[in-house]
């Protein structure tokens, strides 16, 4: 497409290289937070899993804490979290603006999301298999790394794949309050001054990248599930 | 040996104790095959998982091999559980795995590290249960029995003094049930190991168990030789469990041959009594006229067994009676 075309079609843009910076510091936060979110997420979604009623290390009181605090942070809508959050926010990374303040709220509002669906997958798990292994004389950590975790793989992919997209939704929303990236874009010129194809432009983008990340996550699905 | 002394069970629900198995004595010895019978809901899943004490005892004493289990703490009961290989009537195989690393696991969770030693002890465990070829398959890829045989597999790698067999044919087909207990029969024979299975079918008791436990509602109602419970049971259930191998020995107990004259006599043959001429040589010998009702010849593992329902009539029953238990014919008496 030529630049008079583009110009006729998008009279507003003028600068798409400021797209282009948008996205990336979309795609930073996503990979950034996502990363994070598993880091942190996993584990508690692990634990979570293992002292529930009836599991390899039932501890009802630990349960009831963690699952209080996963579905206290889940019922705040995001862009009240990132409000609530910003001294937090200020104090870990020194700044509640652009990506690195992005950060810290897109990760609090997120792990505890994929912790729960990773509790969800493990339990997924035949709980025939994780008695052979007991049977076999596996320690609760040989049956999380060599028996949950690999079993429930497809789970654990879908849900990253899951998270992902919901953090996409995130990222747009903490554009509004000086993330930036495409939703700050679209908030600023398409919402504010009225420029719908910004907005048009921005959508497109956004749906695109829910579009590849949902495609890579079923195909990596598919690639390792073995059932 | 497993010993279980005064053991009993009982799960919490609802705050309330509902007890699964009242309290018992067992002796399983080194070497056999050791068979407990019981319907659904008879208390025979906890009793086999009390052994790996993957249930635990509400009370009494298990020991296996002198080493008294309940006391042991959870580095030590791992150690004692590898010592233990278990089948499951639903394999229980990790899907994610190649049916080698589902042998191999059990060696990795005992620490061995050696790629070269972890091989080739897999090829030889899937050589003996003729899996060989299908080493680089993932088990939804194997049909049942193949499946449980690569559980069968899994279940020697760490060279096991016991075998606990949960069920382990429940879930397959008649032919395929009779190759897995050929299977278990011939590893319990070469490497000499002490084989605990479960079962709700009286016929794979009867194919490969030396001695048998008849469970029913929590309590072990009959216990001893399989060939001693098979020809005579005691306890209804176990009769129930016997009629249900035998279909033709049903009509004897439900409606005696009334209008068959002369005396009922059921005859049990074992050994080698299966295959001798005495029936007709004592007949012959005292005049006494017979008619086959029911009958059957089979094998209690490798016990050739004879069971056959006869009315007698003539002078010199009583005599042929006392010539043929002479010959080691057992003889109950069922109608006058």
């Amino acid at each position: 497409m030529s630049a008079p075309v583009l110009q006729t079609l998008f009279p507003h843009i003028d600068d798409w290289a400021e797209i282009g910076r948008a996205c990336v510091d979309t795609l930073l936060m996503l990979g950034g937070s996502l990363a994070l979110t598993v880091v942190i997420g996993l584990p508690l979604g692990v634990l979570l899993y293992l002292t529930g009623k009836g599991q390899l290390r039932e501890m009802p009181k630990l349960y009831g804490v963690l699952s209080l605090l996963v579905n206290v942070l889940r019922s705040i809508p995001f862009i009240i979290l990132m409000i609530v959050l910003m001294p937090v926010t200020y104090a870990l990374v020194g700044t509640k603006l652009g990506i690195r303040g992005a950060i810290p709220p897109l990760v609090i509002g997120a792990a505890p999301f994929f912790a729960r669906l990773v509790e969800t997958s493990l339990r997924e798990v035949q709980q025939g298999v994780i008695e052979a292994s007991q049977a076999m004389g596996a320690s609760v950590w040989q049956i999380v790394r060599h028996v949950l975790l690999p079993e429930a793989r497809g789970g654990l992919i879908a849900s990253t794949t899951v998270t992902a997209i919901a953090l996409v939704g995130y990222t747009a929303m903490g554009g509004a309050i000086g993330a930036g990236g495409l939703g700050d874009l679209a908030y600023r010129y398409g919402y504010l001054s009225y420029q719908s194809d910004y907005m048009l432009v921005t959508v497109v983008l956004l749906v695109v990248l829910v579009q590849l990340l949902q495609m890579l996550g079923d195909r990596i699905v598919s690639r390792y599930n073995r059932r | 040996m497993i010993r279980f002394s005064d053991v009993h069970k009982s799960y919490r629900v609802d705050g309330r104790d509902i007890p699964a198995l009242q309290p018992f004595d067992l002796a399983i010895e080194s070497g056999e095959v050791f068979g407990i019978i019981g319907h659904s809901g008879a208390g025979k899943s906890t009793l086999i998982r009390l052994i790996n004490l993957l249930e635990r005892p509400s009370g009494g004493r298990i020991a296996i091999d002198g080493v008294e289990m309940t006391t042991l703490d959870e580095p030590a009961l791992r150690v004692q559980r590898r010592r233990i290989g278990m089948i499951f009537q639903h394999f229980n195989l990790l899907a994610s795995q190649t049916v080698a690393d589902n042998v191999a696991f059990p060696l990795r969770l005992a620490g061995e590290r050696d790629a070269g030693t972890i091989r080739a002890r897999v090829d030889e465990l899937l050589a003996r249960v003729g899996l060989a070829a299908h080493a680089d398959k993932y088990p939804s890829q194997l049909s049942g029995g193949q499946k449980q045989r690569v559980g069968i597999a899994r279940a020697l790698a760490n060279r096991p003094s016991i075998l606990l067999c949960d069920e382990a044919t429940s879930a397959l087909d008649p032919q395929t049930t009779a190759s897995v207990l050929d299977l278990l029969a011939e590893i319990n024979r070469e490497l000499k190991l002490t084989i605990v299975l479960i079962t709700h079918e009286m016929d794979v008791v009867r194919r490969v168990c030396d001695r048998v436990a008849v469970l029913d509602a929590g309590i072990i109602v009959e216990s001893g030789a399989v060939a001693d419970v098979f020809l005579h049971p005691q306890h209804p259930t176990t009769r129930r469990f016997v009629n249900e191998a035998l279909p033709e020995e049903a009509a004897t107990e439900q409606a005696p041959f009334a209008r068959v004259p002369g005396r009922i006599l059921r005859l049990s043959f074992r050994g080698e009594a299966t295959w001798t001429p005495t029936l007709s040589r004592v007949m012959r010998e005292t005049g006494v006229d017979f008619n086959i009702l029911a009958g059957r010849i089979d094998r209690i593992k490798a016990l050739p067994y004879g069971q056959l329902t006869l009315a007698m009539e003539g002078a010199g029953v009583d005599r042929a009676l006392a010539a043929l238990r002479a010959a080691g014919i057992e003889i109950e008496e069922i109608a006058a």
